[in-house]
């Protein structure tokens, strides 16, 4: 395996007294897709979000393409701007278009010209599939295609890695499957990929690996195929026979 | 197989009575017994209301005369001339008459400046501002105070009437908004030395009435200052007014702030954008909007909170015309009630006309089509 893009080790986290996330080790290879699963509250939203430190965690190491997450602001940064993050609720900037939304942090944070950022946001909303949506505000859009403008925004930044928390939860069951279609797409072209979902038919289409987490432990990892028809620790049999069985 | 070939019924006219005016009418004043009755008793009240005031301020009133025998009619209504004759004191204050064009350049160019910023469509926002924020201020200040450039110098304590409250109007709805954003902004810092300022600055302050601090700014200012350290009433006025309404606005945005969704938060953040881009990109620009008709009460109320620097010496608009009361020339019934009700006529402009553009703006930034 070359170098990994994301390494933590014996990583714990703590909100307040709770150990939220205990003895994590994880690496990640470039181009690597991951899904994390869990039963709600196992802690998988929080391992993510230290990876673009949303979260703060208080012992071990996480490494993000070399640059260690210690808290220096200014490795902070580096990790930000090669970092992309989709939501759950979208958190699309309502007060922006579409447009705006994705040339935003290209603007204020790459310091790139309004045209540059403008014509790589319709570039990538070509890529979602809603190039012709530029000029409405988040508002006027069904939740598929403002989780697809939340993906065009994330990608505006060139990101190398993405990660996604939960990004069709939110939505009706019909749009489900155009925001999957575009991630899709994106694990094709080489994407690394970290997203936290319960779509278990993308985690068999895409995932190189699953993680199974349950009280802030990763409890199993496993390539797709095996983890699915052969899960090894009880409490994954329970859960995926849950989560299967509708 | 025959399908059978569907066509739509054709669309009939509304029944006459539930369209046009009495369709209207119909519905919305005699919908029911109890809707008829309501329409009819307020009706009467507001026929009385119109009557009355019609009366008063028109066919009763004197509109022409030179002093006090013009209104003391056997049925005296309002007694204009009054007005007339004083319009350049309640306008200027004590202004010397010859220097009253350099006020009246004062007010054009702030009506310049003004109008194309409050109109969306206008372009050259950033040049507008600058102009009003930078260049308007000193063109002001030297132009109403002179003594350079020319200009003979006029004290402040000669400036009264509608200037001085919009002078103090002005500077403290335009002092107050961005010190109240910031005062709101250290308010929820996680800086516990900045958090702890910002809320002793602004309970003290919103703790105390308006009265208190223009006092403290008139009377007590001076003893903390070291001494031949002076200056001038009017400027300790406007500081006093500025503070004050911060503290007020300082909690209306915190409202804002307070609505703004912790993923609002995250996305920027995530995004690589830090505290202050974050701030002035994301969140104030959804916060104020939220609390645009807080701010702009808050600036109705500073600006009929003006009246009160009468207490201090200075003598507003309000407080112009009651000075004027005492002149012998206009001594009549009606002189008192004219001047109110001409006092509280220009109020009502001005902050009607605040409460409108609010709605207005309201309106115009609404992204939101389920509104
Ligand atoms: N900011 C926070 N403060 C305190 N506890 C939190 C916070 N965020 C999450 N938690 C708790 O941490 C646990 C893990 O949360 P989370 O990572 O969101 O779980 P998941 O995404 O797997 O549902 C939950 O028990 C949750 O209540
Ligand atoms: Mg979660």
């Amino acid at each position: 395996m070359t170098d990994p893009v994301i390494r933590i080790s014996d990583m714990n986290k703590w909100f307040g007294t709770f150990h939220v996330l205990r003895d994590i080790n994880l690496q990640v290879a470039a181009g690597e897709k991951i899904v994390i699963c869990g039963p709600s509250g196992s802690g998988k939203s929080t391992l993510i979000r230290c990876l673009n430190r949303l979260e703060q965690h208080q012992e071990g190491i996480i490494e993000v393409e070399g640059v260690s997450l210690d808290g220096s602001s200014k490795n902070l940064e580096s990790i930000r701007s090669n970092v992309g993050m989709v939501f759950q609720q979208f958190n699309l900037f309502p007060h922006m278009s579409v447009l705006e939304n994705c040339t935003l942090a290209p603007i204020w944070v790459k310091q790139k010209t309004k045209q540059e950022a403008e014509a790589l946001a319709r570039q990538f909303l070509e890529r979602v599939r809603i190039p012709d949506q530029a000029d409405k505000y988040p508002g006027q859009l069904s939740g598929g295609q403002q989780q697809r403008v939340a993906i065009a925004r994330a990608l505006c930044m060139n990101p190398d890695i993405m990660l996604f928390d939960e990004p069709t939860s939110a939505l009706d069951p019909e749009m489900i499957k155009e925001v999957l279609d575009v991630m899709v797409e994106l694990a094709e072209d080489g994407m690394t990929m970290l997203c936290v979902t319960h779509e278990m038919g993308f985690a068999r289409q895409v995932a190189d690996r699953v993680i199974f987490m349950d009280e802030g432990e990763i409890v199993e990892e496993n390539e797709p195929e095996a983890f699915f028809s052969n899960p090894q620790n009880e409490r994954t049999k329970m859960f995926l026979s849950q989560v299967l069985s509708h | 197989m025959s399908a059978k070939t569907w066509i739509p019924t054709p669309a009939r006219p509304a029944p006459a009575n539930t369209v046009g005016f009495v369709g209207w009418a119909r519905e919305n004043l005699f919908a029911t017994k109890l809707d008829s009755a309501l329409t009819l008793v307020c009706a009467a009240l507001i026929i009385y209301l119109l009557d009355v005031v019609f009366g008063w301020a028109i066919v009763d009133a004197s509109f022409s005369g030179e002093d006090r025998n013009a209104c003391l009619k056997q049925v005296q209504g309002a007694c204009w001339p009054f007005i007339d004759a004083k319009l350049g004191q309640f306008i200027y204050g004590r202004y010397p008459e010859m220097e009253r064009w350099r006020v009246d350049w004062v007010f054009a160019l702030g009506l310049i400046g003004l109008v194309p910023l409050l109109m969306p469509k206008v372009g050259f926002k950033r040049a507008n501002v600058i102009f009003m924020l930078g260049f308007y201020p000193l063109f002001a200040f030297f132009m109403l105070t002179g003594g350079r450039f020319g200009l003979a110098p006029v004290d402040t304590s000669d400036w009264g009437g509608l200037l001085v409250t919009l002078v103090v109007a002005v500077t403290g709805i335009v002092g107050s908004l961005p010190l109240g954003i910031l005062l709101a902004l250290g308010r929820r810092s996680e800086l516990p030395i900045v958090r702890a300022l910002c809320v002793g600055f602004i309970e003290i302050f919103r703790g105390v009435p308006l009265i208190t601090v223009l006092f403290m700014a008139s009377v007590m200012l001076p003893l903390f200052l070291p001494d031949g350290v002076n200056f001038d009433k009017l400027m300790r006025c406007l500081i006093g007014v500025a503070l004050f309404a911060s503290a007020y606005m300082a909690e209306v945005v915190r409202g804002g702030l307070q609505a703004i969704p912790k993923g609002q938060y995250e996305a920027a953040a995530a995004l690589g954008l830090g505290y202050w881009k974050t701030t002035r990109l994301i969140i104030l620009p959804q916060a104020l909007k939220l609390v645009i008709p807080g701010i702009v009460n808050t600036f109705i109320g500073l600006f009929k909170d003006t009246t009160l620097v009468l207490i201090v010496g200075l003598f507003d608009l309000l407080g112009i015309v009651q000075l004027h009361f005492t002149d012998s020339t206009w001594a009549t019934p009606e002189t008192h009630i004219t001047g109110y009700a001409f006092a509280a006529f220009v109020f009502w402009v001005f902050c009607f006309a605040m409460s409108r553009y609010s709605i207005f703006m309201e309106k115009h930034l609404s992204t939101d089509p389920n509104q």
